[in-house]
């Protein structure tokens, strides 16, 4: 006999599997669409391409993603805001974190205050007068200018995330290296560090990930075409008027997201903890 | 006994960082825009003359784009929303009766979060909402004429709604979280009572998960306000303005037109729109938002 337990155990699944399969589709359909030609791809919900009619063809041409570039020049460029950006964050973050999660000094409060609120403030309302301040300082059409702010732990999202984080950790652990002489650097080093790790992978992860969707800033802040990034060649894509072969947008789209989704699944676990420490702790 | 005890000077040293980039690139930037829109302010006519209060006058008054532009933050912002934060709830909610492979959807739908804003999203999703895209075919299955989604006002905005509500993973997992810590005793105390689950659901859960629903409420709200990459990519802030976001609209009178005194101006009336949102949040919350301690 099949109990109401079971029953609603079954409608469950049933659920998840089909919202599942509902947000894994948009991907699926660009996957399957890379290899079609452009009457396969339009009109039909199907994700494979009909037998016999599946090619190749458009990942060379998407690689080649601009007459003068292929993807490895675009990639490269992205990577040389990106790398900095991930070692400023994770690095000041820590920093700001250690001092507001393990001392007491007058002031603290507002400085903790200070990290709460900025936390509520859109990036917006800051944009235009940094703008100002690198053209003034000379760091227009430069890399610097997308990554420079975060060698300040200016992302209090992932200050606040680390404290979380080090609040769980016991004191015992530091005041010993304390008594056994350590200073400050030394024990956050050498004694926190390594127990932070986890969290400093996320932030580092997260870092990366959301570099790699950034798009307003290297638009608003580079220009000419040697440094152009991933983000702003693909938007050249849509941008050709009479697009000739739907299969190449799409191969170029999954080109693009190969790293992200690759790093995402052999690193889901500090993802998914990363989301839950950010809101689920108080 | 009488140790006094010493301020210690590492932690302002460990702080150097934080305290040059708040002032930097927090508290000057806020001051300076303000001041900004008090200005005629153009660098490339070499123009910077005080104008008072006039960008705010004429944006209020003279120039119907704004509030085009605030109509369709708003819609955006206000179907959006709430559209994330309950598809987010539902699934936490059947997420956490403990079935088997949880872990493994958790994971499978938090990766629209972390992908969503990347521009190739953005070509993808132009082609799924497009004349003869999947969406449609949907539709043709049911007898459904195909819509012209991105072509049309009403549509339009729905399909960068869609977007964000597919992106509602990450929220997801915070309400997840939450779920886990509701302590089990106060279940069982309600089915002795015999309290159906969807009565338990809402006079036990959603009542001690209010905090998490405020947390989460702010920051959905606050993606939603600051939407770009879509709008500009996907629907190209149209048709005839329909998703021409404040966001958007500032970075043209900003960083394309260069006048930096109105489009300073757009923002600090943007951020006041947010700013009363956020406040009625929050006052509301006295009410609704219950903190046990």
């Amino acid at each position: 006999m099949i109990t109401k337990t079971q029953i609603n155990a079954g409608l469950r699944y049933a659920i998840l599997i089909a919202v599942g399969f509902l947000l894994a589709y948009p991907l699926l359909w660009m996957v399957g669409s890379s290899f079609k030609f452009n009457p396969d791809i339009f009109g039909n919900l199907s994700i494979f391409p009909p037998p016999g009619r599946a090619t190749t063809e458009f990942y060379p041409a998407a690689w080649q993603l601009s007459p003068s570039n292929t993807m490895a020049f675009y990639y490269m460029n992205t990577l040389r805001f990106l790398i900095p950006r991930v070692i400023g964050t994770v690095v000041s973050s820590t920093l700001a974190a250690f001092a507001i999660a393990r001392f007491s000094f007058p002031g603290k409060k507002i400085i903790f205050f200070t990290v709460i609120t900025t936390l509520l403030m859109p990036e917006l309302a800051f944009r235009i007068p940094i703008f100002m301040l690198y053209r003034d300082i000379g760091l227009l059409d430069t890399f610097a200018a997308l990554y420079i702010q975060e060698f300040f732990a200016v992302n209090s999202f992932f200050v606040f995330m680390i404290i979380q984080f080090m609040r769980t950790i016991p004191r015992e652990l530091d005041e010993a290296a304390n008594i056994d002489g350590c200073g400050p650097l030394r024990t956050l080093i050498f004694i926190l560090v390594p127990v932070l790790r986890p969290i400093i992978i996320t932030v580092g992860l997260l870092t990366f990930m959301w570099g790699m969707n950034d798009f307003l800033g290297p638009l608003i802040y580079l220009n000419s075409p040697d440094r152009r990034v991933l983000a702003l060649a693909l938007r050249g894509l849509i941008q050709e008027y009479d697009v000739t072969h739907y299969g190449r947008i799409f191969a170029a789209a999954f080109m693009a997201l190969i790293p992200t989704l690759a790093i995402f699944f052999t690193c889901s676990r500090f993802f998914v903890e990363g989301a839950i420490a950010s809101g689920g702790k108080e | 006994m009488s140790k006094k005890r010493k301020i210690p000077i590492a932690p302002y040293l460990l702080l150097i960082p934080w305290f040059i980039g708040i002032g930097l690139f927090r508290v000057y930037p806020i001051i300076s825009s303000f001041y900004y829109s008090l200005f005629d302010f153009q660098p490339i006519l070499r123009t910077s003359r005080f104008v008072g209060l006039d960008n705010y006058r004429r944006l209020l008054f003279d120039f119907p784009h704004f509030w085009d532009s605030v109509e369709a933050t708003l819609r955006y912002v206000l179907i959006g929303t709430p559209m994330v934060l309950v598809a987010a709830f539902f699934i936490a909610y059947i997420l956490n009766f403990k079935l088997k492979g949880v872990n493994l959807f958790r994971t499978a739908y938090y990766v629209p979060s972390i992908l969503g804003g990347n521009v190739a999203v953005a070509l993808v999703w132009a082609q799924v909402f497009g004349g003869n895209g999947p969406v449609n075919a949907v539709l043709g299955v049911f007898g459904i004429d195909p819509i012209p989604w991105i072509q049309s006002e009403t549509f339009a905005p729905f399909v960068l709604i869609f977007l964000s509500a597919w992106q509602f993973g990450s929220v997801m997992l915070i309400f997840l979280a939450s779920l886990q810590n509701v302590s089990p005793s106060l279940y069982e105390a309600a089915s002795i009572d015999g309290a159906r689950k969807i009565r338990q659901l809402f006079s036990i859960t959603l009542p001690i998960i209010t905090p998490v629903v405020l947390f989460n409420t702010i920051n959905v709200l606050l993606r939603h306000f600051q939407e770009f990459n879509a709008a500009f990519l996907v629907t190209r802030r149209g048709p005839n303005r329909a998703t021409d976001f404040l966001n958007i609209l500032i970075y043209e009178f900003a960083f394309v037109r260069l006048q930096f005194g109105f489009a300073s101006a757009m923002t600090w009336l943007l951020l006041a729109v947010i700013g009363i949102l956020t406040v009625i949040l929050f006052v509301s919350s006295k009410k609704w938002v219950h903190y046990s301690d």
